[in-house]
């Protein structure tokens, strides 16, 4: 039999997991990136990578790990997947350390661990503060290994545009663009996986990367790819306000130790170190005695919210809180966080060190994604979908330090099944298919490219980033979700009226852009649309109109589909599967 | 947050421009009205929002390599005010007006100021930068390493592969095919892990042939302008003591 050809899109931890297996297992990569794979946004992830090692004598274990899990995540997740996840953690971790990443250490040179939001257990293993980046490299390395054996082919600057599904429905390949040449290209495989990473640029300024722009989930989705769970985004409690985006300030800086408070008294003008201990509100810590200020992210960024827009606390008055480590030593500080506290300095010009940072929410992660089912397989035959881009494991809110895990383990599943599912394929596509998809695309270009319209694609992308800032992020009221809607359509139509600063046919960046922005406003509608559908609170997705989780109503999936006819989401519900751990009250009040 | 009146000065940028890789490079120059906080990227996204010369003339947005915009992914890299550095950490206040932005000058130029930095990673290959595991099947934990091993590898496995100590070295040019400090680096990464040492020799050899250690003049520009300051010359200095027991043992094996 002919070597099977597996297409990966996208360079972060869930492709480049997948690409290592398939190489592994004998099969030939096409992998496809936008940015070379080493500057994917996996080497921002800052804090930790989560799995039940138990090296601390806590007693900690997988099914520990399942259940804070799900916990974290309002139970919303089907929880098989979770628990494949969890048990997969360990050999993931002991097989990351083979590999060569330089995780800290004990003094008996084992793996050391520290504690991360919504657990007590200290379950996260970790490389400094950059440990997405470690993380990264180690497989990025690996890769770069097969890649000189042969084995994995990359195609850098290179941009997804559409799948190519063969008339029986079934997933054949992709049409992507050369970014610098502009060229369209078809590419067959006998299966797709896709690990497009984010999409955090639908809201404007976000911690994602550029290139986190949910554009190729958003293309599959317009080709019938089921998307699950949209309207779950997580809000990160703690990121440094930026002008060009918002940066995230770790969870690891408050698992080591760091406490976040505001000034007892509005508007208090002195400089936060002088202020006394008496003088501090400590808010998590009153309010969630247990886990402190390791609560989840959902449940901390609306505390924050809450303390800075009903009780007016904001340091300075301004939408800001303190997140402080001054009370830590210096060594520690630099051996544990050294690369987040310095990403504080350069951008901020404060040393953390000395003064507590400030801070606020922003958006981060979402849970939702494409649909997907144990296996990484969508509901498109031969395509896959791994790490933040595929909806399973996180539920309603992702505990931090998980999304590593699930990344690597969502390859690690995505990989062999893809090979295995390669095996009965059909290698015989003709070749009309591929032609008319790419004629297709051809079009999409050329349509874009000769637009006489007066639309600017950077104001749009800006009006489309402020308002589902605004209305679709950390409260939710209906009125403003229909009021966004109403306006993403505006969008749209404005969209197809985009007029290019640039027409020229080489490395044209704004004609990649526009071509994105599209993308963005239709996944912006199957996140608006289903939060509006959503009527409850449950993990991230909190609406003060319905304070409660609703699990007789709303214990379900959403599944939003394409209507092409209509060029509108539909919206479908499909059931969870709680099998092993039954639904109950989440709450961080005291110990789960 | 300084917002006296001198800081809300409009910014001048110099841009030095190339439409192909074979173009003539041109100048353009852009004033932008100034906002707290601003860093060389929101000055380029302001420009693509409104892509206008000081002139008054319409043009095109600036193409440039970017994507974490925190110094971790290492794109942005550019000759700023003439220094090789990240984009995304030059705060505008910090920077002498105009300020110039020029792509790297010994990289083939893209567009404008992307750059093609492959020539690193093909380097990567060359010294098999990388654990030779085994598999990926569950063989249990790494090796056991002490925190001590762990403070020296982490520094150098920060490398973002930004090519600044590449573009700032005298040595780095066409006619010594010089390897630059990255790469020597990685080799020491790779030549201290218990389990990467067994290519250790092949590592060295490879540092041996033209352009490798040997071409490194000393200069100390690298570590200057390195953004993660990694510790490039003392890993020039320990791979060049392993280079020299390499071959003085290949002497007396020959």
């Amino acid at each position: 039999m002919a070597t099977p050809r597996i297409i990966i899109v996208g360079g972060g931890l869930a492709g480049l997991s997948a690409a290592i297996k398939v190489a592994e297992m004998g099969g030939q990569v096409d992998l496809f990136s936008i940015v070379p794979v080493k500057r994917s946004h996996s080497v921002c992830a800052q804090g930790g990578i989560n799995s039940a090692k138990n090296l601390k004598g806590e007693g900690d274990s997988v099914w520990q790990h399942f259940d804070d899990s799900v916990y974290g995540g309002d139970f919303l997740a089907d929880q098989p997947p979770v628990k494949m996840m969890c048990e997969m953690g360990p050999g993931v971790i002991d097989l990351l350390d083979r590999m060569g990443v330089p995780f800290n250490r004990t003094p008996e040179g084992l793996l050391d661990f520290r504690r991360f939001g919504g657990t007590l257990y200290n379950r996260t293993a970790f490389a400094g503060a950059t440990t997405g980046q470690q993380l990264l490299y180690a497989l990025d390395e690996q890769v770069r290994r097969y890649e000189s054996e042969g084995k994995v082919k990359k195609y850098e600057a290179w941009e997804f545009l559409s799948a190519v599904i063969d008339p029986q429905g079934v997933c054949c390949g992709i049409c992507a663009m050369d970014l610098h040449t502009m060229e369209v290209q078809t590419f067959p495989a006998q299966a797709v996986i896709l690990a497009t990473g984010g999409i955090g640029a639908i809201f404007g300024k976000s911690t994602n990367s550029v290139v986190c722009t949910g554009s190729a989930q958003s293309a599959v989705y317009q080709q019938g790819a089921w998307y699950g769970n949209g309207e779950f985004i997580q809000v990160h409690p703690t990121c440094i306000p930026g002008e060009d985006k918002l940066r995230l300030m770790s969870e690891s800086a408050r698992g080591e130790g760091g406490r976040v408070w505001v000034p007892k008294t509005p508007g208090d003008k002195r400089p936060g170190r002088s202020i006394p201990e008496s003088d501090r509100w400590y808010f998590l810590e009153e309010w969630y005695p247990k886990y402190g200020n390791l609560v989840p992210r959902d449940i901390a960024t609306r505390a924050i919210h809450k303390v800075v827009y009903e009780n007016h606390l904001g340091v300075d008055g301004s939408p800001m809180v303190y997140l402080d480590l001054t009370h830590i030593d210096r060594a520690t500080l630099d051996r544990k966080l050294g690369g987040i506290l310095e990403i504080y300095e350069k951008f901020v010009g404060d040393d953390p060190h000395e003064v507590p940072m400030k801070i606020f929410p922003g958006v981060h992660y979402t849970m939702g994604g494409l649909w997907v089912d144990a296996q990484q397989r969508t509901n498109i035959k031969g395509m896959y979908a791994a790490g933040e881009c595929d909806f399973s494991i996180h539920g309603a809110n992702r505990l931090g330090a998980n999304s590593l895990l699930s990344c690597i383990t969502g390859g690690f599943i995505a990989g062999p099944d893809a090979m295995q599912y390669s095996k009965s394929a059909n290698g015989d596509v003709p070749s009309s298919v591929f032609e008319s998809e790419k004629k297709r695309q051809g079009e999409l270009n050329a349509r874009l490219m000769n637009n006489q319209g007066t639309e600017n694609p950077f104001h749009l992308w800006r009006e489309l980033g402020d308002i589902m800032s605004k209305n679709v992020t950390v409260s939710r009221y209906n009125k403003n979700l229909q009021e966004t809607d109403a306006k993403l359509v505006e969008l749209l139509q404005r969209c197809r009226k985009v007029n290019l600063s640039d027409r020229s046919q080489w490395a044209n960046t704004s004609f990649a852009f526009a071509r994105q922005l599209y993308n963005m406003l239709q996944l912006a509608r199957v996140i608006t649309l289903g939060a509006l559908l959503r009527d409850e609170s449950r993990g991230a997705h909190y609406k003060p109109d319905y304070p409660n989780r609703d699990d007789a109503n709303f214990l379900k999936t959403t599944k939003a589909y394409y209507a092409p006819d209509a060029d509108e989401p539909r919206f479908d519900w499909l059931p969870v599967d709680t099998s092993l751990i039954k639904p109950r009250t989440r709450s961080y009040e005291a110990a789960k | 947050m300084d917002t006296n009146m001198a800081d809300k000065k409009p910014i001048i940028i110099k841009v030095r421009r190339q439409d192909t890789p074979q173009g003539k490079p041109y100048w353009e120059e852009f004033e932008l009205p100034w906002r707290a906080g601003m860093n060389v990227i929101s000055c380029m996204m302001d420009i693509a929002a409104n892509p206008v010369t000081r002139s008054g003339k319409a043009t095109t947005p600036i193409v440039y390599d970017s994507n974490c915009l925190e110094e971790i992914c290492g794109s942005c890299a550019m000759l700023i005010n003439g220094k090789a550095r990240m984009a995304c950490s030059a705060l505008i206040d910090n920077l002498k007006q105009p300020i110039t932005l020029e792509p790297f000058s010994k990289f083939p130029v893209i567009r404008d100021l992307a750059v093609d930095r492959s020539v690193l990673f093909e380097n990567l290959k060359t010294v098999k930068a990388w654990i030779p595991v085994d598999g990926t099947y569950d063989l249990g934990p790494g090796p056991r390493q002490l925190p001590q091993e762990q403070e020296i590898n982490y520094p150098l496995s920060n490398c973002i592969s930004c090519c600044c100590c590449m573009e700032s070295c005298p040595q780095f040019n066409e006619s010594t095919g010089f390897v630059g400090a990255a790469t020597i680096a990685q080799v020491r990464l790779f030549n201290n892990h218990p389990t990467g040492k067994v290519l250790q020799n092949e590592r060295l050899a490879a540092l041996m042939s033209d352009g490798g250690i040997q071409e490194c003049g000393y200069a100390q520009n690298c570590v200057e302008v390195c953004p993660k300051n990694l510790p490039l010359t003392d890993s020039i200095s320990n791979i060049g003591r392993q280079v020299i027991k390499k071959a003085v043992l290949d002497f007396f094996r020959a």
